[in-house]
Order: C-alpha cells, then sequence, then structure tokens
C-alpha cells in the first residue's frame, strides 16, 4: 500500500514553484540571441525585451518611444543630428562566460550601430553579413555617422531627416552589445558566440537554451531600472497551440502565446485563466494589381471593394476577433484616419461600376490565396472561397490559386498575381513602416506594393511626412494620404486582427504590447 | 573479405542518398531566400548579397560537388537559418529521437508480443476478436488525435503526468549525453535535487512512448498472432501436445522462440519507420528531437539541414539493416 502511495505521489505532477518563477509557454525555437541578425517574432521575444536594451524604448504596452540606456536626447532643429546622453550606471551582464570589468559606454554604443553598418567591422561578416531589418530599413543609408563626443556621449547625424528614426532606434536590431564582450570572443577566436551566448543589460540573464525545449533565464539584481521581480524566468517551447493550452489547463505553465482560436471560448469561459486581448498592430489585404487589365480600371476596384462582404470573412474566417480594416493602417497607429468611410458592401453598386467600366458581362481572374496562416489571417484558403463566391455574384469568375509560401512571395514580388491575399504586421507603430513600405513608387520596385500602385499624390505625401519636423504636420500628411488611398482603392483592406495571450490569475504586471511583443520586466506571480 | 564486400557496397546507397536528398529538396518550388526575406519584399541587393552568402547563387553542379567534397572531409555545410554546424544541430538532438524510440519499441514489444499470444492461443474466441480488433484501432489511430487524447485523460483530468517536454523545466541539468535519463543521473544533479530529476524524466516519457509505441505494439501483436498460430499448426508442437507436455510450456518454450524469428525481423525494420512517428510524437509533446527539427527544415528550405539530417538517418538505417544481414549470415550457415 505504502509504496502504491509512493508510487502516485512521484506521480503527480509538480506545482508551478512560487517562488517567482515564471513559465512562459512560447510558440518556437529561437534562431539566434540577437536580434541584430534575426527578423522572426520568436526570436524577438527570446532576446529583445529580456536580454538586451536599446538607447531609446517603447513604453510597455504602447509605441511611444521613451529614453532607455539613453537618459536623454537632444534632437537639433533641422532634424538632422541626434545626441544621445547615455546612463552611466548600466552594467552587462555576468554569466558563466563573461564577467564585464566596465559599465556601458559610448563604445558599446558605436560597436552594434558598426557591426551592422561598416563593412570593415570585424564582427560584420559574423553570420552571414546579412542585417535584414537594418538594411530593410535603409538604415545604412539613413545614418551618415556615428560619433563619440566622450564616454557618455553619442552624436548620430543623418543624410537626410527622418521622423521615424527614433521609432526605428527603439526596434529590437538596434539592441546595444558589449564592446568588451565582443574583444574576448576575439580573442578566443570565437566570434560566432556572440548571437548565441548573448551579454546584454537588460533585465534577464541569459542561462541556458536547450535546443527546441527551453530557454533558460534568471532576473538581473544589477538592472538599472531595478531588479524584476522574477527570479527564473523560463520559455517553454510549445509549438502546438493545443497543447499549450493543455500546460496551461495543467498548471505547467504560467502564461501562453497565441492560443488557438477554437479554444478561446473555453479559455474565456473559466474563471481559472485571464485572456488578455489588444489589438493586433497588423492589416490584411486583397492587393489589386493595378498594372495589370482591368485593375488598372477605378470602376473595376471600386467594384470588387463594394463586392466582398468584410463583415463575413471576420465572422467565419477569424471567429470574431478580428475587425474590419478601411485604412491601410490598424486604428491602434497614429495619424489613423477615422472620418474615412469604407465601401459598403453592396453588389448592386458593384454591377452598375461594372457596367460604367464596359464589363457588364463580368470578366475571368484570379485571386492568389495564402498558402499559411499568418497573423493577420488564419485561413487564406477559406477566404478565398468566400471571396469566390461573392465575386461570382457580380459576374466575375475567379480561379483560386495558391503556391507555397516561398514561391508565392517570389511570384508575387514580381508582380505575376491579379489579386492577392497579403497583410503586414508593423514593426515601430509609425505610420511609415506601413504606407511607405506597402503602398509608395520606391515599394514597385522593391516588390513589396504587391498592388503595384504608384501615385504620385500619395507617394509625394508620405515622402513630405518622413521629413516633416512637427508631428501636427505628419498627422495631418498621412491622414490626407490615406483619403488618397482609399480614393483610388488600389487594395480591399480586410480586417486588423486581435492578438491574444491567456494566462493563470497569479500572473501580474503584464501589458499587452501592440507591437506583438511578451515583456516581463515589471512581471511578477502573486 | 565478406565483410568489407558488404561494406564496400554502402558506398553506391550512401551516393544515391546524397543525390537524392541533394535534388529532391531543389526540386520542390520554394526560395530559402525569400522565405527567410518573407513580405518584407526585398530590395534586389539584399537578395543577390544573401544568395552570395549561402553559396546559392552557383550553378546547380557546382552547389552538389561542393556538397559532397564536403561530406568526404565529414563536413555536411551549415544551417541556413542557425549558422551553425549541420553535425552538431543533428546530434545534439538526435539522443532525445532515440532515447524516446527505444522506450517506444520496448513498450510495443511489452505489450505486444503477450498480446499477440493470447490471440493465437485463444484463436476463435471472444479474447481473439477483442484484442484483434483493438490492434486494428491502435494501428489506424492518427498520432497526434491519439496524443492529445492521452494529454487531455492523464495530464488534464487526471493530473498524473506531465503534459509535454522531457523534465521538469524548474530542473536544471547541464547536458552531457543528451540522454535524459542518463544526465539526471550525474553525481551533481543527485546531490542537489536527488533523483528527483530522474523521476520528472521517467513521468515525461510515459506519454509520448503510449503515443508513439501504440501502432509499433499493434504490428507486433498481429505479427505474433499470426506467427504463432502458424508454429502451432506445425507437427512438432503436436508431437510436444502428444506427449502431454502443458499449455505453457508448449507455448512459451517450443512455439514462441520459432514465432520470434519474423518478429525480430519486423522489429529491425521498423526501426527506420519509427522517424515518421517521432515527426508527429515530438510535435505534439515539444519533444526536442530530429524528427521536429527536419519538418521545420523542409518547411523553411533549409536546405543543408534536410540533405545532412536525411544522409545521416539514411546511413544509420543502412548500417543497421547491414549489421542484420550479417548477423543472419553468422547465424545461418545456408546463406553462406
Amino acid at each position: 500500500m505504502n509504496v502504491f502511495l509512493f508510487f502516485l505521489l512521484t506521480l503527480s505532477t509538480p506545482l508551478l514553484a512560487a517562488d517567482q518563477n515564471l513559465i512562459y509557454c512560447s510558440e518556437g525555437s529561437p534562431v539566434a540571441f540577437n536580434p541584430q541578425v534575426t527578423t522572426d517574432g520568436t526570436s524577438s521575444n527570446a532576446a529583445s525585451y529580456t536580454i538586451y536594451n536599446r538607447l531609446v524604448d517603447f513604453k510597455e504596452g504602447t509605441t511611444e518611444v521613451i529614453p532607455s540606456l539613453a537618459d536623454s536626447f537632444d534632437v537639433s532643429k533641422d532634424k538632422m543630428t541626434y545626441t544621445f546622453n547615455l546612463r552611466k550606471n548600466v552594467k552587462f551582464h555576468t554569466t558563466k562566460y563573461f564577467t564585464p570589468t566596465r559599465n556601458l559606454n559610448a563604445d558599446d554604443v558605436i560597436f552594434s550601430f558598426n557591426r551592422q553598418m561598416d563593412k570593415t567591422n570585424p564582427y560584420h561578416l559574423v553570420g552571414g553579413g546579412i542585417y535584414e531589418y537594418f538594411q530593410s530599413m535603409e538604415m545604412d543609408k539613413l545614418i551618415k555617422s556615428v560619433e563619440k563626443i566622450d564616454q557618455y556621449k553619442i552624436k548620430i547625424t543623418l543624410s537626410q531627416p527622418n521622423a521615424a528614426f527614433l521609432a526605428n532606434l527603439a526596434m529590437p536590431f538596434m539592441s546595444i552589445l558589449s564592446l568588451e564582450y565582443a574583444e574576448k570572443l576575439i580573442k578566443e577566436k570565437n566570434k560566432d558566440e556572440i548571437d548565441q551566448s548573448p551579454i546584454g543589460t537588460g533585465p534577464f540573464i541569459f542561462i541556458n537554451y536547450s535546443k527546441d525545449n527551453l530557454i533558460r533565464f534568471k532576473g538581473n539584481i544589477n538592472y538599472f531600472e531595478g531588479a524584476p521581480k522574477i527570479k527564473q524566468l523560463i520559455f517553454s517551447i510549445t509549438p502546438d497551440a493545443n497543447v499549450r493550452f493543455q500546460k496551461l489547463r495543467a498548471g505547467e505553465c504560467h502564461f501562453i502565446i497565441e492560443p488557438s482560436p477554437s479554444d478561446l471560448p473555453i479559455i474565456k469561459g473559466d474563471k481559472k485563466f485571464i485572456v488578455l486581448e489588444g489589438p493586433g498592430l497588423n492589416v490584411a489585404y486583397l492587393a489589386l494589381n493595378t498594372s495589370k487589365t482591368p485593375f488598372d480600371k477605378l470602376e473595376v476596384r471600386l467594384a470588387i471593394n463594394h463586392a466582398l462582404n468584410k463583415n463575413a470573412y471576420i465572422k467565419a474566417i477569424y471567429l470574431d476577433n478580428a475587425i474590419v480594416a478601411k485604412n491601410p493602417i490598424p486604428p491602434t497607429i497614429w495619424s489613423y484616419n477615422n472620418k474615412i468611410e469604407d465601401y459598403d458592401y453592396n453588389p448592386k453598386k458593384s454591377l452598375e461600376l461594372l457596367k460604367k467600366a464596359g464589363l457588364e458581362k463580368g470578366f475571368e481572374t484570379e485571386i492568389w490565396t495564402l498558402p499559411i496562416n499568418r497573423p493577420y489571417n488564419p485561413n487564406g484558403k477559406k477566404m478565398g472561397e468566400m471571396m469566390q463566391a461573392d465575386l461570382a455574384k457580380i459576374g466575375i469568375k475567379a480561379k483560386l490559386v495558391t503556391y507555397d509560401w516561398g514561391t508565392y512571395l517570389a511570384k508575387a514580388n514580381k508582380g505575376e498575381h491579379q489579386m492577392i491575399q497579403m497583410g503586414w504586421t508593423g514593426d515601430n507603430g509609425d505610420p511609415d513602416n506601413f504606407l511607405n513600405v506597402l503602398l509608395s513608387c520606391q515599394a514597385v520596385k522593391t516588390g513589396s506594393n504587391y498592388a503595384r500602385w504608384c501615385n504620385k499624390e500619395f507617394n509625394d505625401l508620405i515622402q513630405n511626412a518622413t521629413i516633416a519636423i512637427k508631428k501636427k504636420d505628419r498627422i495631418n500628411l498621412y491622414q490626407k494620404a490615406q483619403e488618397v488611398f482609399k480614393k483610388d482603392a488600389p487594395w480591399v483592406t480586410l480586417a486588423h486582427s486581435t492578438v491574444y495571450r491567456a494566462m493563470s490569475p497569479q500572473v501580474k504586471g503584464y501589458k499587452i504590447s501592440p507591437l506583438g511583443h511578451d515583456i516581463f520586466t515589471h512581471v511578477f506571480v502573486e | 573479405m565478406f565483410l568489407l564486400k558488404k561494406f564496400l557496397k554502402l558506398f553506391p546507397t550512401l551516393f544515391g542518398i546524397c543525390l537524392l536528398s541533394f535534388f529532391v529538396i531543389r526540386f520542390i518550388p520554394g526560395d530559402p531566400v525569400m522565405l527567410l526575406l518573407g513580405e518584407r519584399g526585398n530590395d534586389p541587393e539584399v537578395y543577390a548579397q544573401m544568395k552570395k552568402s549561402l553559396g546559392l547563387d552557383l550553378p546547380i553542379y557546382s552547389q552538389f560537388g561542393n556538397y559532397l567534397s564536403g561530406v568526404f572531409k565529414g563536413d555536411l555545410g551549415k544551417s541556413i537559418i542557425t549558422g551553425k554546424s549541420i553535425i552538431s544541430e543533428f546530434f545534439s538532438r538526435f539522443p532525445a529521437t532515440l532515447e524516446l524510440s527505444l522506450f517506444a519499441m520496448v513498450f510495443a514489444l511489452i505489450l505486444g508480443i503477450p498480446l499477440g499470444i493470447l490471440a493465437a492461443v485463444n484463436r476463435g474466441t471472444f479474447w481473439d476478436y477483442f484484442l484483434m480488433s483493438g490492434s486494428l484501432i491502435g494501428y489506424s489511430m492518427p498520432i497526434f488525435w491519439w496524443g492529445l487524447l492521452l494529454i487531455l485523460l492523464f495530464s488534464v483530468n487526471l493530473g498524473i503526468t506531465p503534459v509535454s517536454g522531457r523534465i521538469d523545466v524548474l530542473y536544471y541539468i547541464e547536458p552531457w549525453t543528451n540522454f535524459i535519463l542518463i544526465d539526471s543521473l550525474q553525481r551533481e544533479v543527485i546531490s542537489q535535487d536527488g533523483f528527483g530529476p530522474f523521476i520528472s524524466a521517467l513521468k515525461h516519457l510515459i506519454l509520448p512512448t503510449i503515443a508513439m509505441g501504440t501502432i509499433p505494439m499493434a504490428i507486433i501483436a498481429r505479427m505474433t498472432r499470426s506467427s504463432m498460430l502458424e508454429v502451432l499448426d506445425e507437427e512438432y508442437i503436436k508431437t510436444a501436445k502428444a506427449k502431454g507436455q502443458t499449455n505453457f510450456k508448449i507455448v512459451f518454450k517450443h512455439a514462441l522462440k520459432n514465432a520470434l524469428i519474423p518478429i525480430i525481423t519486423v522489429t529491425g525494420l521498423m526501426l527506420g519507420s519509427l522517424i515518421t512517428g517521432a515527426i508527429l510524437t515530438e510535435t505534439i509533446f515539444s519533444w526536442p528531437g530530429i524528427g521536429k527539427w527536419i519538418v521545420a527544415s523542409v518547411n523553411q528550405r533549409d536546405y543543408p539541414a534536410i540533405q545532412g539530417g536525411v544522409l545521416i538517418i539514411g546511413t544509420l538505417v543502412v548500417l543497421v539493416n547491414r549489421s542484420i544481414d550479417i548477423l543472419y549470415y553468422w547465424v545461418n550457415p545456408r546463406l553462406r
């Protein structure tokens, strides 16, 4: 009997230790522990806001830029020069593999910039020499120089004013690394380790990573903002959303990322869990290739806008976990133009518009449907079928086409499509990050303007907004740009999906981030 | 001489694996560079630079030549995604898969053989039908569904097993062999946490073992039944019965020994196919093994990881099969 009891006791699942351990069930394995060289959200969550800080950061739960490693900064009148004053008491992490001998200073900042922008930097080619964010946001062209004024003062000169520059600096890829650690690794001929065994200044210190299994951090008692309450932070890598929820139910995690939409009603209905939801910084859209007939005709584009029943998609595809989109930027982004009226669902009007365009008999075309689930669109194929049915009502026979994700992107970049489902998740909360990347004339050349829509009026507005000095002016320009966009209808804006996190009620102090990051600096377990 | 000949014959097979794994993945549409860039669109300059740095700008025959010369030097290249050596990526995960596969196989044998015997001995009775239809269900059960069902029952409702992972995350074990059961018995671990980590690792093995072992168990049970039935009809069994031997002795001493031969052959072959089961089991139970790794590599078109992974697994399967061939040759002189 005793043996049986012992067996049962050893079999029972251990309760989560209350000693300020937080177990976060994440969705995947990080590629590296350095946001300079990674682009995926998983890697960013694992390193950006645990291990590192930047000169400026986003205020938790918002897209507002606030001082971080720099405790203050000045911007010149012409917005071409930024001077940052660094904090003097910032310590780099002490780990098994590195003990810093000095605090953070200007050399570390310069090193972190130079690794990405200076081809002669000894670390530039480590990991392949590709700094996708840095390069695709054209920081290499924008930053003219980074100079050290003194140990704690940095001057950055730009080649032209750019209003989104500060927001860009707060993005994960601008994290600050330790030069002293980098030099140590050069001496040990082990440069690759910089991205795998990280040293930063952030609230959590990296302990170990067991591949595809877990990442372990400990709270940084020397953190410049004060030690986090969590002593041990563990990322338990659980790719299956259903299993993540079961782990939450079984008490094996405190916090789960992206619960499956089908589990949401159960989680919401159970008092043992808390569900946080926030508007996602994303947009799903159907781009109409304006370089091809008949989508070069405004009437056709408007007809399609009136023909698609977006409310039905929100119900059937997003299970109501999204809102209808009327603008190319989500409502959480400043300068969102709420005055704009969306095209209503009105097949009759569509028929009239088609008649005006001389296409009263309809036409044959293709809709490319997303081959994989993305945060902004959980089921491209099903949405495609619904769109097909809607368009059939106005005489447009649309064939559904899809390719695997890599091919889909490659062909779409070349503009081979007619209508294509696409979407975007913002990086820094700046409207430029949507409007310029997705709709500028330059983006037709680089491929990310899938409507291949180059409208001079729109383009001038967003380019002027980039160099405008006052925020009020930028807001005005972006709002006007949204009006031009709506009138010319190069897309059917579809949805902004909602972001979810589920957690145990023991977890306190967490704020959902509009940028999709999970930040645990001020979180604690009750 | 014979052994040498047998092993020399391995090379064409391995060359074939290299060739297939290299070209098949390249015939599948999808560009690894585009996948890395995502919706971001791309600057043609960045695209070209990335392609060059990965060596994908070279003509395909030069890529294959470089790959082969690397293989001969024991270098399978670096992963496109993580930039780490394929050999280290593979062998840091392989122990997890091997550990789980061995447990699943032992589970399948320990349950499958007795169940098969039970069905054979009670041929045509309720037990026979019950066990064989049970094994048919076991055989046709989709692993992902079965795995989730096990989690719901044992972990969520009964709370007696953990949901997923290899060990309770609060235990910190420095990897040594990457076999968690061995690593959790290191002296330092025991002195710090006692046998807690070892018991936790065992508990974490229960559900994945059942999920992964169910299909092999069903196959073994059916094989054992038919093999036993064949043997039980043999003349020497009738002789044993006529001599008044007990049923127990007839079944276990005379019949089982001969019935086991085909079962062992099937078990050997099944070890290779366990990898397929590992892919699903590892995904459901967040088991950090090579099944999950290879699937992720295919999705991301991580060419070196797929080529390397397939080559190593292929080599291991070929080696195991060749060793079994040699073993037969040793055991059965008629084959010489």
